[in-house]
Parts: structure tokens; C-alpha cells; sequence
């Protein structure tokens, strides 16, 4: 279930995050979801796309980028959708590292999270009947 | 025991050394007086004349000579014989300040390729070896020394100058070099290169390196080795004594042979000119026993490094220099702390990271500031900013336990710090721009 995420490091300095981007949108791979952790030196620019393992090679030509599993909720357009999914998330001692949140035009919205262990988060959700997003449904947007 | 290029003269013992030292001593110093008027008048004026010279004990009573003489003597002043005599210059970088211009006869360059000649053989070399310098050639001697003592010792001698390391590879691969001759931060690089296009140590015919011209680390030493599959070999030398050759290291690899019977090494104390015993550490000061257009005499290198009169497991019996330990030119003082990058470059192989950084001084509301900039590898590489400010942290607390002071660690992606192909810019000092 779990959605592979690339994580970019990116230096702070003029030109460079739109490089990375250039790389990408050059090669024709879509961008699904984005954020940046940013600092005062560097940003780590997190990425889930159209096509994971063209993007690492390309992007990898010019910095580092790993490979991180994250998962990603679809939120009902209900009050306390998130609320809800992080209670389930607390409640089994599941560390939230991040989260950045994404809409899709059919989709709705959905959040993406990257947890410190990715297997009991997905259980934990599961057993609550909240539904996680599959890679495949995500390139498919 | 290993090989010689002229064992009589390497192995002599202390006692023939000393004898040579003596003879030619006293021939220098009446040439030096008779024909270089800058040097005779600092000989007047500290009241030595050349009879005061009677061995080579008596080398104490003769005035320094320091970089801003030679800057003072530019071009000429220093000139030991006819120019009609001389058949080649070399000069240095020029990066501290006003060129040296240095003078050869055809036999300085004969004993200068001597002494390369020395170095290549204690690494290993003899006639069946294929040389690779990739030290520049040109003004820098470094190209010309290793290139003239590869010729020496009847190597196949690859004469590729520094740069272009695409040609470097494969010339090094098509030709079989089996010793690689440049600055230890090309060879890292050269090491670096050949993974990056999937060679593995042991797919190339290298078995020795003869590194110099800049400051290196024991550390960096082990990495060259590994990403190499060779051993590494230290060389030392400056362009005002000639060239790469005045030191070099054995099979031993630890500390460097000087070649005594040419250069006749002393230590200092920097700040007052007193001689100090061999085992202690101090500024380098060498005299050239037999150079005819260039003859330095007790000059001052500004290298701080200890002297060993230790017997070496390799046979032979000049003494040894250690690899500096830093120079005053390199040395930076910050908040009034002694800093040099050695140092620093230490510190960052000890933490795992490589040995590429940048290091920028400068003065914020008249405090001076140290960032270093250092490449992360992509093991180290984490999804999280606050994995990375840790180690950022780490490191600036194992700089701070070296250094004495804390440095502000920047880490960035890798290759985004320049890599050298001659001598490495590794220190950006903004604060000269406010003087």
C-alpha cells in the first residue's frame, strides 16, 4: 500500500529547485504531489510522480535523492476527516515525521504521510476501515 | 631494504654525509658572496664574511632569507650566475602575493631530476614502469620534476600535464600506467572518477602514487590507496630549492627522506631564529649545499614540520622530515585561535564524510565567523531536515573539539564544491576585503 516518495536534497541557492522541476517536466513525467522541508542551507524538495524510477535516475545525475515510503489517506469532505486519521495514528504509537496535503480534480483531496514505521500505520488505518491510496490509483490521476 | 637510484650517496653513513656538507658548504658561501650582491650585503651587514664558514656547523651565523627577499630580488637580484648559464625558470603560483621566479643551470636541472629520480625509485619505479604525470606542466615545476626523474630512471614517461581527466583515464587504462604522479586532491579525484564509470581499484595497472604541492592528510592518504589499489607516496619540494624531490618518502611511509647532500635542512623557531634540536617542531629552513643559478641559502619555507635522525627500515640514512603540520601561509587565525585546514579535513574523514570542503572566514559586527562548507554522500542522505541539522550538529561539535572553536557546518549535495585540478582553493577569507 505504501506510495514511493522521492526525496530530492536541494541546495539553497539561485535556479537549483527549478532545475530539479525542469528535469522532471522535461522528461514528461507528471508531478502528483509535492513539498519542501526547507532550512537555511538546503531544502529537501519530496516528490511523488507519474514515473518514481525515471525521476530518481535523471534527478540523481545532479544530487542526491532517495527513496522514501510514505502513505496516503483520501479525505472525506467531512468535518474531522483528518482529526480522525490522526487519533488512529496516536493511538498506536505511530510517529507523524511530516505531512503535506494534495487535491486531485476527481479524486478530492488526500493527505500524504510519512510515518516512522509505514507496516503499522497501514494495519492501524485499515482496522478503522479508513482506506489507503495505492501508487497505481495515484499515477492514475 | 629496498632500491636505490644512487645507493652510495643514500645510504651513506652520518659521517660521509657530514663530510659532504662541510665541502660544499664552504665552496656555496664564497659563491653565493662573489656573485649574488642582495645576499652579500645581508652577509655585511650581520658582519659574517665567508672565511666565518668553515663547516657546515657554522651554517648558523648566516642571515635568512625569506619570501619577501625574494620578492625584493625579483627578478634577478638573487641571480647566482651569468643568465647566459641558465636554461630554464620556473615559477610559482603567485597566489600569496608577487611571483618567485626561480633559475636553473643544466645542472641544477640534472641534480633536481636526481632527486625526482630518487623518489620514483623508493616508490617502487624502475625502467619497466610507465609513468603518468599528471602534475601541470609549465611554469610549475611540479610537471617538470617527476617528468625529468621518470626519465631518469628510463620509465615510460606519460607526459599528460593536469586536467582533462576524461584523457587522464583513459591513457591510464589503454596505456597501463603503473605510477601516478599529481597533486593528492587529483588523485582523489582521478580515484573518484574511475567508480564513477564503474572501474573498480583493481582494473587499473596502478601500483604506486607520488603525491605533492599541497597539504595531505594520512586519512587522505588511505583513501587515495583504497580508491586507487596503490600506494600512496609523499613528495616534497618548492619551487625556491628547485622543485618537487628535496624530500621524499620510502617504502616506509613515514616522514620523507631529504636528499641531504643537496639541501641542508634546519629548524626553527619561527618567532625567534634560534635552531632548534632534531625532535622538535618548528619552521623548515633549507640550504641549497650546490645549486649554481638559484642558491638559496638558509631559506626560510614557512613550512612548520619536525626533523627524525631515526634509523629507517629502508637503508637509507637521510634524515627525515615529517609531512608539515601546517604553514604560516595556510594558517588562519580565527577569534584568535590557530586554525589550519588539515585540520578540518581530519576531522571530516574521521566522520566518515569526504575530504572535499570549503571553508569561508569572514567578520560579522566584529566577530570573525567560520562556515565550512562539506558534501554530504548519498548514504548520509535523509528525508528529514532535522536528520540532517543533526549531523550538521555532530559535526560542528567533533570540529569544535579539533579546531578550538566552532564552526557554523553547511552541508550540500556532492560535487557542488569545485574540484581542482591543480592546488585546491579550500579557503575563501572575506575578511581581507575590509582591510
Amino acid at each position: 500500500m505504501a506510495i514511493r516518495q522521492l526525496s530530492v536534497f536541494i541546495e539553497n541557492k539561485k535556479g537549483k529547485l527549478s532545475d530539479a522541476i525542469k528535469t522532471i517536466s522535461e522528461a514528461g513525467i507528471n508531478m502528483r504531489a509535492m513539498s519542501i522541508g526547507d532550512s537555511d542551507d538546503f531544502g529537501i524538495l519530496r516528490l511523488i510522480v507519474s514515473d518514481t524510477a525515471k525521476a530518481y535516475s535523471l534527478l540523481s545525475e545532479d544530487t542526491i535523492v532517495k527513496v522514501t515510503d510514505v502513505i496516503a489517506v483520501k479525505m472525506n469532505d467531512k468535518e474531522g476527516a483528518l482529526y480522525t486519521v490522526l487519533r488512529v495514528l496516536e493511538k498506536a504509537e505511530i510517529n507523524v515525521e511530516y505531512t503535506y496535503a494534495f487535491t486531485a480534480r476527481e479524486l478530492g483531496a488526500y493527505v500524504v504521510f510519512r510515518v516512522n514505521d509505514v507496516a503499522a500505520a497501514e494495519k492501524a488505518l485499515s482496522d478503522k476501515g479508513i482506506t489507503l491510496m495505492t501508487e497505481d490509483e495515484i499515477k492514475s490521476i | 631494504m629496498g632500491n636505490y637510484f644512487q645507493p652510495q650517496i643514500e645510504t651513506a653513513s652520518r659521517d660521509e654525509i657530514i663530510s659532504i656538507q662541510n665541502e660544499k658548504i664552504v665552496k656555496q658561501v664564497k659563491h653565493v658572496y662573489d656573485h649574488v650582491a642582495y645576499y652579500r650585503n645581508l652577509m655585511d651587514e650581520k658582519g659574517v664574511k665567508p672565511e666565518d664558514i668553515k663547516s657546515i656547523d657554522d651554517i648558523k651565523k648566516l642571515p635568512f632569507l625569506s619570501k619577501s627577499d625574494l620578492r625584493d630580488a625579483y627578478p634577478y637580484g638573487l641571480l647566482g650566475t651569468d643568465l647566459k648559464n641558465c636554461v630554464r625558470i620556473h615559477s610559482t603560483s603567485g597566489t600569496t602575493g608577487r611571483r618567485v621566479v626561480a633559475f636553473y643551470t643544466q645542472a641544477d636541472v640534472d641534480l633536481w631530476e636526481e632527486c625526482c629520480a630518487r623518489a620514483i625509485v623508493a616508490a617502487g619505479g624502475n625502467e619497466d614502469d610507465v609513468v603518468q604525470v599528471a602534475y601541470g606542466y609549465g611554469l610549475f615545476t611540479g610537471g617538470a620534476g617527476l617528468h625529468g626523474g621518470s626519465h631518469k630512471v628510463g620509465c615510460l614517461t606519460l607526459p599528460m600535464s593536469s586536467g582533462n581527466t576524461e584523457r587522464q583515464i583513459q591513457f591510464m587504462m589503454d596505456l597501463e600506467a603503473t605510477i601516478l604522479c599529481c597533486t593528492p586532491s587529483y588523485a582523489a579525484y582521478l580515484g573518484e572518477s574511475l567508480a564513477e564509470k564503474g572501474y573498480k581499484p583493481s582494473d587499473n595497472k596502478l601500483k604506486a602514487g607520488i603525491f605533492g604541492a599541497e597539504p595531505w592528510t594520512e586519512e587522505m592518504r588511505r583513501e587515495i590507496e583504497k580508491s586507487l589499489g596503490i600506494k600512496a607516496f609523499d613528495i616534497y619540494g618548492l619551487t625556491e630549492t628547485s622543485g618537487p624531490g628535496v624530500a621524499f618518502e620510502c617504502e616506509a611511509q613515514h616522514g620523507m627522506h631529504i636528499n641531504e647532500d643537496h639541501f641542508y635542512a634546519e629548524i626553527i623557531d619561527p618567532e625567534t631564529g634560534e635552531v632548534l634540536p632534531d625532535g622538535e617542531k618548528g619552521e623548515l629552513v633549507f640550504t641549497a649545499l650546490d645549486k649554481e643559478a638559484f642558491p638559496l641559502l638558509r631559506y626560510r619555507t614557512r613550512d612548520i614540520c619536525v626533523l627524525s635522525r631515526e634509523k629507517c627500515s629502508c637503508g637509507r640514512t637521510h634524515v627525515k622530515m615529517s609531512k608539515p603540520m601546517g604553514r604560516s601561509d595556510d594558517m588562519m587565525i580565527i577569534r584568535g585561535v590557530n586554525v589550519f585546514p588539515s585540520q578540518i579535513e581530519t576531522v571530516l574523514i574521521k566522520e566518515g564524510y569526504t575530504p572535499n570542503y570549503l571553508i569561508e572566514v569572514d567578520r560579522v559586527n566584529n566577530t570573525d565567523t567560520l562556515d565550512i562548507n562539506v558534501e554530504l554522500l548519498t548514504g548520509q542522505f535523509s528525508d528529514k531536515v532535522s536528520d540532517i541539522h543533526a549531523k550538521e550538529k555532530s559535526l560542528e561539535a567533533a570540529m569544535r573539539t579539533m579546531l578550538g572553536i566552532g564552526p557554523k557546518i553547511h552541508l550540500v549535495p556532492p560535487k557542488s564544491i569545485a574540484r581542482s585540478e591543480g592546488k585546491a582553493v579550500r579557503v575563501i577569507d572575506k575578511r581581507k576585503l575590509h582591510d
